[in-house]
C-alpha cells in the first residue's frame, strides 16, 4: 500500500529517506552570502514577477485592513510596552509560565540550543514508540533543523501546512516566515504534487488541474490519512500566556488545530521571548497579528489551550522552552529590540530588497528586514554569510512604519553593522579582500572628511586627474566602485568647480 | 516675485525688510557629495535663500554628516565629521541642507554617535546642531512659512520623495506644496513613489546587482510619467535614478528640488 | 548546572542592566483593556463580516431554531449522519432525527476515524465578534470537544444575538472565566482558508468546507 511508511531514494539525491530531502543539507550551512546568492535570485524573472505580483497583494490588503482600525497606533504602543515587559523581565514571566503550564499538566522542558531541543523531541517521540510525527508550520523549529535531525532519528516529520508541504515535496526551503511557498507557481506546485506525493502517502488525483481549489484538495487528501492515524504531534506557539498556562495558535488551514487535537501526545517548542504576561493581553496581538501578517481581520482558526483537557485532545503535553541564541540577542540592550517580534512578516512584505531577492538569498529561515537583524545576533556573527546579512538593505525604513511591536529596524540594521565591523576588526585570520577594501575606503573617508582641510586638500589635490573608466570621467572614486556604479549607470564628468571655490569667488563675506 | 508670507514671528528677529528670511543668518550644511559633485545645487540653495532674504553663511569647517561610515557600521571613523560639523555649525540658530538623508543622520544618528562615546560634552553639542539643522523644505515650510518662493520652471516634472524625506524626516505635503506653486510648470504623480530608489550608500555598491535592479524599477516609473525632469531632495538617490536614465537614453533629467525653487523668471 | 538553571543565568546576565525588578512598574503599559467599538448595529455588522468570509449567515426566532438547524444541515449539503455535542438542545436533536439524519451524540467519543465518515456537526457557541466576524467556542457541552468542530466537513452553529459583542477585548473578556477553568478555546472567521497558492485565497482546507451559522434572535 502506497500509504505505509517507507524509505525512498527518488528524489533524494540517491538516500533513502522517509521524508523528501531539502535540497540544501544542514540549516543554510555551506550557502554563498546574500552579495553572491543573490545574483542568481535576480536572474529568475518568472520568479520576480511572483514575487511583485504577491508583495504588492498583500501589502495593499495590510493597508486596508489598518486603515479600518482607527486606534492601531495606540495597539501598536501598547503591543510595544507588552513585549518590552517581557523581554525586561523574561525570568520572571519564563517562571510564572512554567508554573502554570506544569499546574495545567503540561511537562516543561528548557532547551540551551537548538541540537538539545531536537534530542528532547526525539526522545519524547521515541518513548511513545513511532516513527511518525506531524507538525504544525513552525519557523522556530526550521531555525533548529528539527525534520533533519528526526530523520537521522528514523523518525518521519510531515509538514501538514499546505506551503510548508508545497516546500517538503519540492525538496527545498521556505522563503518566507508566513507564506513560505510565495516562491512557487500553481504550475510548479501541481508538478511537485504529481512527482512526490506518491511516494510519501496517498497519491495526487493524475488529472488535477493547476488551480489552486483543486491544489488544495489533493494535499486535503493526501494529509487526512496523516493526521487521523498520528500518535504524536509537534507545534511552535504565537503565544504562552504567562499567568494561564495557555499556548495560542494563530492559523488558516485547521492543520494546526487537527495536530494539535487529534494525536495522543503533543510536543511544543517554543523560544523563551514567546511569552505574552497575562490573557488579557491576547486581546492586543489577536487585533494586531492578523492585519499585520496577511491583511485579514482575523485569520481563520485561532486556538487557545490551557494544558491537558481531560476527554479532550492530548492527554500527555510538553513545552520545550529553548533559548538557541535569544540570550544573546537579549544582552544586548540596542539590539533586544528585534525580541519584540510576533513574526508577522509586515516588514517583510514591505520590503524592496526583499521582494527581489526572494527568501532564499539571505541564507537564513528569518529573512528580510526581521532576519537580517535577528539572525545574526542569534548565531554571532563569525560566519561570513551572518556578517553579509544585514548589508542587505538599502536602509530605506518601511519596514519600521509597518512593525505592529514598533521595531526600529534601521537603527538596529546599523548597529548591527557596527557589530560586523567590530568583529571584523577583532579577526586575527586573513581578511576576504572585499572586507580589506572597505576598511581601507572607511578610513580613507574617515581621514579625508574628518578635517576639512584633508577634504580640500584632497579636493585640490585630485582636481584635474581626470581619470577615466570606460570612456567615463570617474573623478576621484576608486576604480573598484566606479566600475561596480558603472555596470548599470553613465556618470556626468564631475564639474570642475567644487560648491567651495564658487563660494570663495562669489561671496566675500568673512567668518561669522 | 510673489511671495507667500505666512512666517511665525521669532524673538529676536527683525523682520521689517518684509521679506520671509530677513534678518536671518542662516548656515548651509551643502554635504560633502554635494560640495564636489553637484555645485549647482549649492549654490541654488544660497540664492533662493538669499533671495527670500536670509543672509546665508558656509562654515569652512563642514565636511560631511557622516552617513557614509556610520551606515556601513563604522562608528568609530565617523567622530571627526560629528566633530567638524559641530565645530562649523555649533554658533547658529538655523543649519540649511538639500539633502534629507544628511540632515537625518544629523538629527539622528550624530546624538547615539556621541552617547555611544560618552563624550558628554559632544552631546551637548550634538543636542543643540541636531536640533537647529533643516532639511531645506522644512525650513521654507515651517521656519520661513512659505510655499510659493516664486519660482518658475516651465517644465513636466515629478517628484522623488526619498525614503529619508519621506520616513526619516517625514517632509509629508512640503515638498509637494513648494512645487504646486512653481509657475509653468506641470506635476504628474510619480506611480510607486515610497518605493527605494535602491541606493542606500555603500548599498549600492555592496549589492550592487541589487541595487541597479530596484534603481531600474524607479527609472522605469519615472519614465511611465512622461515627464522631462525627476525632481528629488537627495542628490545620491538622483544621481542613482539619473544615472540610470542617462543609460538608457530616456532623455529624462534629474534635477533637485532646490534648482527648480531656485529658478525664476528672469534666469 | 541544568539547562533551565543555565537559561535562567543567562538571561539575568544579559539583563543586568535593568535595575526595576518589578516589571510593573518598570514598563507600565497603558493600553485600556476590554473595551469596544461604537457600532449602530453589532449584530448587523458580526452577519456582514462572516458573510465577508463567504459562510452563510441566517437568522432565526427562537421557536424556530430547530427548522432553522435542519435547514441548514440541508443547505450544506448533509445527507446521512450529524454529530452533536452531549449538551446541545434536545429540541434541535429531535428535529434533526425527524428529518431523517443518524444523529451521533458525542458520548462515548466518537473516534477520529468515525468523525471523519459523519457528514456535519451542530454546535451553539460562546460569543461572537462583529468588527471581525468571529465566533468564539469555549467548548461547554453544547459545543463539544474540539476535534467535534473540525473533523466533519460541514458546521452548522447557532449563537444568540445576546451572545454578540462589537470588538475582540470583549470577547477576550468574555470567555476569561473558561480560561481560567482550563477549558480551551477555539476562534472561528469563517471556514478553513488556506492563501498558500500564489496568495490565491482557496476556502477550504483541512476544517469544515462549509460554515452555516444561525443567529437566534429574541
Amino acid at each position: 500500500m502506497s500509504t505505509q511508511l517507507r524509505r525512498i531514494s527518488e528524489g533524494n539525491y540517491g538516500v533513502a529517506r522517509l521524508t523528501p530531502a531539502p535540497e540544501h543539507p544542514g540549516t543554510f550551512l555551506g550557502m554563498p552570502k546574500f552579495t553572491k546568492a543573490v545574483k542568481d535570485e535576480l536572474k529568475l524573472p518568472v520568479q520576480r514577477k511572483n514575487m511583485r505580483n504577491a508583495m504588492t497583494t498583500i501589502r495593499t490588503k495590510r493597508a486596508t485592513r489598518v486603515a479600518e482600525s482607527p486606534d492601531w497606533e495606540d495597539l501598536r504602543q501598547a503591543a510595544f510596552e507588552i513585549k518590552n515587559r517581557v523581554e525586561r523581565h523574561l525570568d520572571h514571566y519564563l517562571l510564572q509560565a512554567e508554573k502554570s503550564l506544569t499546574e495545567r499538566g503540561v511537562q516543561v522542558h528548557w532547551a540551551r540550543d537548538g541540537a538539545e531541543a531536537n534530542q528532547i523531541v526525539a526522545e519524547i517521540a521515541k518513548s511513545k514508540g513511532v516513527d511518525e510525527v506531524v507538525k504544525i508550520k513552525s519557523i522556530t523549529t526550521q531555525e533548529t533543523d528539527l525534520n533533519e535531525y528526526l530523520e537521522e532519528q528514523g523518525i518521519a516529520a510531515w509538514e501538514t501546512d499546505l506551503a510548508e508541504l508545497i516546500v517538503q515535496l519540492g525538496h527545498d526551503r521556505p522563503s518566507h516566515i508566513v507564506v513560505p511557498a510565495i516562491h512557487r507557481n500553481r504550475a510548479e506546485v501541481r508538478e511537485i504534487f504529481l512527482r512526490e506525493m506518491k511516494n510519501y502517502g496517498r497519491p495526487c488525483p493524475e488529472d488535477v488541474s493547476s488551480n489552486p481549489p483543486d491544489l488544495a484538495d489533493a494535499a486535503r487528501l493526501h494529509l487526512r490519512e496523516k493526521f487521523l492515524r498520528a500518535k504524536v504531534a509537534v507545534s511552535g506557539a504565537n503565544f504562552i500566556l504567562a499567568d494561564t498556562g495557555s499556548l495560542v495558535i494563530v492559523e488558516s488551514e485547521g492543520n494546526g488545530r487537527m495536530c494539535l487535537t487529534l494525536p495522543d501526545t503533543l510536543i511544543s517548542i517554543v523560544g523563551i521571548e514567546k511569552l505574552l504576561p497575562t490573557y488579557d493581553d491576547l486581546e492586543v496581538f489577536l487585533k494586531l497579528l492578523p492585519r499585520s501578517a496577511t491583511g485579514e481581520r482575523m485569520n481563520p482558526y485561532n486556538s487557545v489551550w490551557s494544558g491537558v483537557t481531560p476527554g479532550d485532545g492530548p492527554q500527555e503535553q510538553h513545552v520545550i522552552l529553548m533559548d538557541n541564541g535569544r540570550t544573546n540577542v537579549l544582552a544586548d540592550p540596542v539590539g533586544r529590540e528585534v525580541l519584540r517580534c510576533i513574526r508577522c512578516a509586515s516588514c517583510i512584505n514591505v520590503c524592496p530588497v526583499y521582494e527581489r531577492a526572494g527568501g532564499h538569498a539571505y541564507g537564513s529561515v528569518y529573512p528580510g528586514p526581521i532576519g537580517i537583524t535577528l539572525t545574526p545576533q542569534l548565531r554571532g556573527m563569525q560566519d561570513p554569510v551572518d556578517r553579509a546579512m544585514p548589508y542587505a538593505c538599502s536602509l530605506c525604513g518601511a519596514c519600521n512604519e509597518v512593525c505592529p511591536v514598533k521595531i526600529p529596524f534601521t537603527d538596529i540594521i546599523i548597529h548591527v553593522r557596527n557589530k560586523v565591523v567590530s568583529a571584523e576588526k577583532a579577526d586575527r585570520f586573513p581578511k576576504d579582500p572585499e572586507v580589506l577594501g572597505e576598511m581601507a575606503l572607511m578610513k580613507t573617508a574617515a581621514w579625508v572628511l574628518g578635517d576639512y582641510k584633508h577634504f580640500e586638500s584632497i579636493m585640490y589635490g585630485s582636481r584635474g586627474v581626470g581619470r577615466v573608466l570606460h570612456h567615463k570621467a570617474i573623478g576621484p572614486l576608486p576604480v573598484p566602485v566606479a566600475e561596480r556604479w558603472l555596470k548599470y549607470r553613465d556618470v556626468q564628468a564631475p564639474p570642475t568647480q567644487t560648491f567651495r571655490d564658487w563660494w570663495k569667488q562669489n561671496r566675500t563675506e568673512s567668518e561669522r | 516675485m510673489t511671495t507667500t508670507i505666512n512666517a511665525p514671528s521669532e524673538a529676536g528677529r527683525a523682520t521689517a525688510g518684509g521679506l520671509p528670511g530677513t534678518g536671518l543668518d542662516v548656515a548651509v550644511f551643502i554635504t560633502c557629495i554635494n560640495d564636489v559633485m553637484f555645485p549647482q545645487t549649492g549654490i541654488a540653495v544660497t540664492k533662493l535663500l538669499e533671495r527670500l532674504g536670509c543672509r546665508v553663511h558656509f562654515p569652512k569647517e563642514q565636511t560631511c554628516c557622516a552617513q557614509i561610515t556610520t551606515n556601513t557600521g563604522y562608528f568609530d571613523e565617523s567622530m571627526n565629521m560629528v566633530r567638524s560639523y559641530v565645530k562649523g555649525f555649533g554658533d547658529y540658530d538655523y543649519v540649511v541642507s538639500p539633502s534629507g538623508s544628511c540632515t537625518a543622520a544629523v538629527r539622528d544618528q550624530h546624538p547615539m554617535l556621541a552617547q555611544r562615546l560618552g563624550d558628554a560634552g559632544l552631546q551637548r553639542d550634538v543636542a543643540h546642531t541636531s536640533k537647529i539643522t533643516y532639511d531645506l523644505p522644512e525650513f521654507l515650510v515651517d521656519v520661513l512659512g512659505v510655499t510659493d518662493v516664486g519660482a518658475y520652471f516651465p517644465h513636466r516634472v515629478t517628484y522623488h520623495p526619498s525614503c529619508h524625506g519621506l520616513r526619516l524626516i517625514k517632509l509629508g505635503q512640503r515638498p509637494y506644496d513648494l512645487l504646486k506653486n512653481v509657475r509653468g510648470m506641470t506635476l504628474v504623480d510619480l506611480p510607486a513613489a515610497e518605493q527605494c530608489c535602491g541606493f542606500g550608500g555603500t548599498f549600492c555598491v555592496k549589492n550592487y546587482d541589487m541595487s541597479a535592479t530596484m534603481a531600474g524599477d524607479k527609472a522605469r516609473h519615472v519614465r511611465e510619467t512622461g515627464a522631462e525632469y525627476v525632481v528629488g531632495g537627495d542628490n545620491s538617490c538622483l544621481l542613482n535614478i539619473g544615472g540610470v536614465l542617462a543609460r538608457e537614453n530616456s532623455g529624462v533629467k534629474a534635477i533637485h528640488l532646490a534648482e527648480v525653487l531656485a529658478n525664476t523668471e528672469e534666469d | 548546572m541544568d539547562a533551565k538553571q543555565e537559561v535562567l543565568a543567562r538571561i539575568r546576565q544579559a539583563t543586568t542592566d535593568i535595575t526595576e525588578k518589578d516589571p510593573l512598574v518598570d514598563t507600565p503599559v497603558t493600553w485600556t483593556y476590554g473595551g469596544g467599538i461604537e457600532m449602530d448595529d453589532v449584530v448587523g455588522t458580526f452577519q456582514e463580516k462572516v458573510e465577508d468570509y463567504q459562510a452563510t449567515v441566517v437568522r432565526a426566532a427562537h421557536a424556530d431554531l430547530p427548522t432553522a438547524v435542519v435547514d441548514g444541515l440541508k443547505a450544506t449539503g448533509a445527507a446521512e449522519s450529524v454529530v452533536v455535542p452531549v449538551g446541545l438542545d434536545k429540541d434541535w436533536v429531535k428535529a434533526i432525527e425527524s428529518a431523517g439524519l443518524t444523529v451521533h451524540v458525542d458520548d462515548p467519543q466518537l473516534s477520529n476515524a468515525q468523525l471523519d465518515k459523519t457528514d456535519a456537526v451542530v454546535t451553539a457557541a460562546a460569543v461572537g465578534v462583529a468588527d471581525t466576524g468571529t465566533i468564539v467556542l469555549d467548548h461547554e457541552d453544547d459545543q463539544g470537544r474540539r476535534a467535534l468542530s473540525l473533523v466533519p466537513d460541514r458546521h452548522v452553529c447557532v449563537i444568540r444575538t445576546d451572545q454578540i459583542v462589537s470588538d475582540v477585548p470583549e470577547a477576550v473578556q468574555r470567555v476569561k472565566q473558561a480560561v481560567h477553568a482550563g477549558r480551551p478555546l477555539t476562534w472561528i472567521s469563517g471556514g478553513s482558508a488556506t492563501s498558500d497558492i500564489e496568495l490565491s485565497r482557496v476556502d477550504g482546507v483541512h476544517g469544515p468546507r462549509k460554515l452555516y451559522v444561525i443567529i437566534a434572535e429574541d
